[in-house]
């Protein structure tokens, strides 16, 4: 392993920012692995922290195949880390907008052109991300449908599910994006979790990679040989809203399996503990993602549903 | 008269309302003119003018003809909460049009908007700057369609206009959306965030009663004030920081430079150096410089339009 100063930013009070990459094997750029661009994806660093951890063993004992390079950058953003905040605190702009960014820009574009120049080029690009809307999410492997995405190729993750999206024109500054468009194959898991970690996910995230990796022909890990994963477009996942406002009692995980007429959640009266309203399932099917938060508003999505799939 | 765009319940004992304030002679048919602002909830120009523009329509409805509809805070939640964005969901408004009417807060609020002004003859949307840019009262117009709105733009009382190409991300602004749906609109910029310029205010409000003239909605005094400029005959140029550091301004905005003049230093106080120093890349008239003091390498500085 050694480990190499992707970018370094000098800050007018604090210590520099440098940004690291811990890079195993040497030869063709085979896979880049690039851990948080928000300092709140606290799941998503600890899921990279343990990819380099389970490397270097894997390195030592040569289970990473010759000629092939592997890079991961665990964490692009730890000055919002540091102080607890998701975007850049200064100007709140979000690197993972930016790409490929621009070197002669301002300071988020110029990070991530220091990082994109460093990332571009290899077979294959996963990014560990987190979804704009708080709440929790199957484990699944995220794809833009630029028209270079390969399905096939993400369902080797072994993860329970492929989940495909056309882009939105905020999305064109997304790592992924701009991965594809460059020629890697570019895949974004999605561990459950942000803010907090959850370890049994974190380790299903964990494997999925090193999965992948194996089955690429990069590295030898032997693991459970995981899901033949449902290939969904976000399009087809049913949105479920509350009907009111008020405190949330959430009744069901994502994973969970539920059914027609079922009790989903509950909203409870702020002041007078009344249940102002059930939230009743619509259908039979999977959750895919949950609203986590404790209080939620009218209208507000809190729970995606894969319709009439069963368990 | 008042209104509500929109209204929904919050969580937690309170409801959450854009109003808007309809200024109409009695009967009056006519024209429709929008004023939106505090789309983004850190930024307080277009508070002046809202008030000044209302005031100054009540005292002399006489000479009014036709309907303006002021929108003073799209953005209220942001607005009584120091948040640019919309609190609770880490979200820019102003990337968030046209909305859905069956979305969460922020979508609907978006779309019940749109909704509300659609049909209008012209919406002007007011912003400030952020709070690390001051800016001279400027209309920015998307190149798509500044030709619908470049003569209102020019009645406006700013001292320049700025036409640029319509990146994708702007595809979700108010603007852009409004334009897109045969609602002629342009953005009016100006100061900086968290604070009031009277004198601009004062400009800008004497400049809507000169847009009102054009759209034959108002016959009374309104001054013109200046002639602005026009980015479509300049080039313009960004000046970024190399370093990082604490920014001093030796200059200050629209005020006339030369090629190699200075701008400003960048400082270092454990030091006591200068860490940069920054010359003007041409001759031209500076229109954004930097407020904020703190900088990093790539902050942006001043942009500067070439003469």
């Amino acid at each position: 392993m050694y480990k190499e100063l992707i970018f370094s930013l000098d800050m007018p009070y604090r210590e520099k920012m440098k940004i690291y990459g811990y890079r195993f094997g040497y030869g063709e750029r085979a896979a880049c692995i690039v851990g948080p661009t928000r300092g709140n994806e606290v799941q998503q660093l600890y899921i990279c922290s343990q990819l380099i951890r389970i490397l270097t063993a894997l390195e030592r004992n040569g289970d990473i195949h010759a000629k092939k390079e592997l890079l991961v950058i665990p964490s692009v953003n730890h000055f919002s880390a540091n102080i607890e905040k998701r975007f850049w605190e200064l100007d709140n702009t979000d690197i993972n907008r930016m790409f490929p960014g621009d070197a002669n820009g301002e300071t988020t574009p110029r990070i991530a052109a220091g990082i994109f120049e460093r990332v571009k080029g290899y077979q294959y690009g996963i990014q560990f991300a987190s979804f704009h809307t708080p709440g929790a999410f199957i484990p699944h492997v995220r794809m833009m449908k630029t028209g270079r995405q390969s399905e096939s190729l993400a369902n080797l993750f072994g993860l329970p599910y492929v989940l495909t999206r056309k882009p939105d024109p905020f999305d064109t500054g997304t790592l992924n994006y701009n991965w594809q468009l460059s020629g890697t194959n570019a895949f974004s898991v999605y561990a459950g979790m942000i803010e907090q970690i959850n370890e049994t996910v974190a380790m299903q995230a964990v494997s999925s990679v090193l999965r992948f990796l194996t089955r690429m022909g990069i590295l030898k890990y032997n693991c459970h040989s995981g899901y033949i994963s449902t290939v969904i477009e976000e399009n087809a996942l049913f949105s479920i809203r509350s009907d009111c406002s008020g405190i949330y009692r959430r009744l069901k995980n994502p994973g969970d399996e539920v059914h027609f007429g079922e009790v989903l959640a509950q909203v409870i009266d702020p002041f007078e503990g009344e249940i102002l309203s059930e939230i009743i399932s619509p259908s039979d099917g999977i959750l895919f993602f949950a609203h986590t938060k404790s209080l939620v508003k009218e209208n507000g999505v809190i729970y995606q549903m894969i319709r009439r799939l069963h368990e | 008269m008042q209104g509500n765009v929109i209204s929904m319940r919050l969580p937690v004992g309170e409801a959450f309302h854009i109003r808007r304030t309809r200024i109409a002679k009695d009967g009056s048919a006519g024209k429709r003119l929008c004023i939106v602002t505090g789309i983004h909830g850190d930024e307080f120009e277009g508070q002046y003018i809202a008030y000044a523009l209302n005031r100054r329509l009540q005292e002399q409805k006489e000479h009014l003809h036709g309907t303006v509809d002021i929108y003073p805070a799209v953005n209220p939640l942001g607005m009584e909460s120091n948040n640019r964005g919309f609190p609770g969901y880490d979200l820019d408004m102003n990337r968030s049009f046209p909305g859905n009417p069956e979305g969460d807060l922020v979508e609907r609020a978006a779309a019940a908007l749109i909704q509300d002004i659609m049909g209008a003859d012209l919406c002007i949307d007011l912003h400030a700057s952020n709070i690390f840019i001051r800016e001279i009262p400027q209309a920015r117009l998307s190149s798509n369609y500044a030709d619908s709105v470049m003569e209102y733009a020019k009645s406006a009382n700013v001292d320049f206009i700025w036409v640029s190409e319509s990146k994708t991300v702007l595809e979700a602004t108010l603007v852009h959306t409004l334009n897109s749906l045969s609602v002629p609109s342009f953005a009016i910029e100006m100061g900086v965030g968290m604070r009031i310029t009277k004198e601009y205010g004062d400009r800008i409000t004497e400049g809507i009663l000169r847009i009102m003239k054009k759209l034959g909605m108002w016959d009374g005094p309104a001054l013109e004030l200046t002639v602005p400029l026009v980015s479509s005959e300049h080039a313009v140029y960004m000046i970024h920081s190399q370093s990082s550091g604490i920014f001093l301004p030796v200059t200050e905005n629209f005020k006339e430079l030369y090629e190699g003049d200075l701008v400003g230093e960048i400082i270092d106080p454990f030091e006591g150096k200068k860490k940069q120093e920054i010359f003007a890349p041409c001759d031209g008239m500076i229109f954004s410089m930097r407020e904020y003091p703190v900088v990093y390498e790539g902050s942006l500085i001043a942009r500067i339009l070439a003469m």
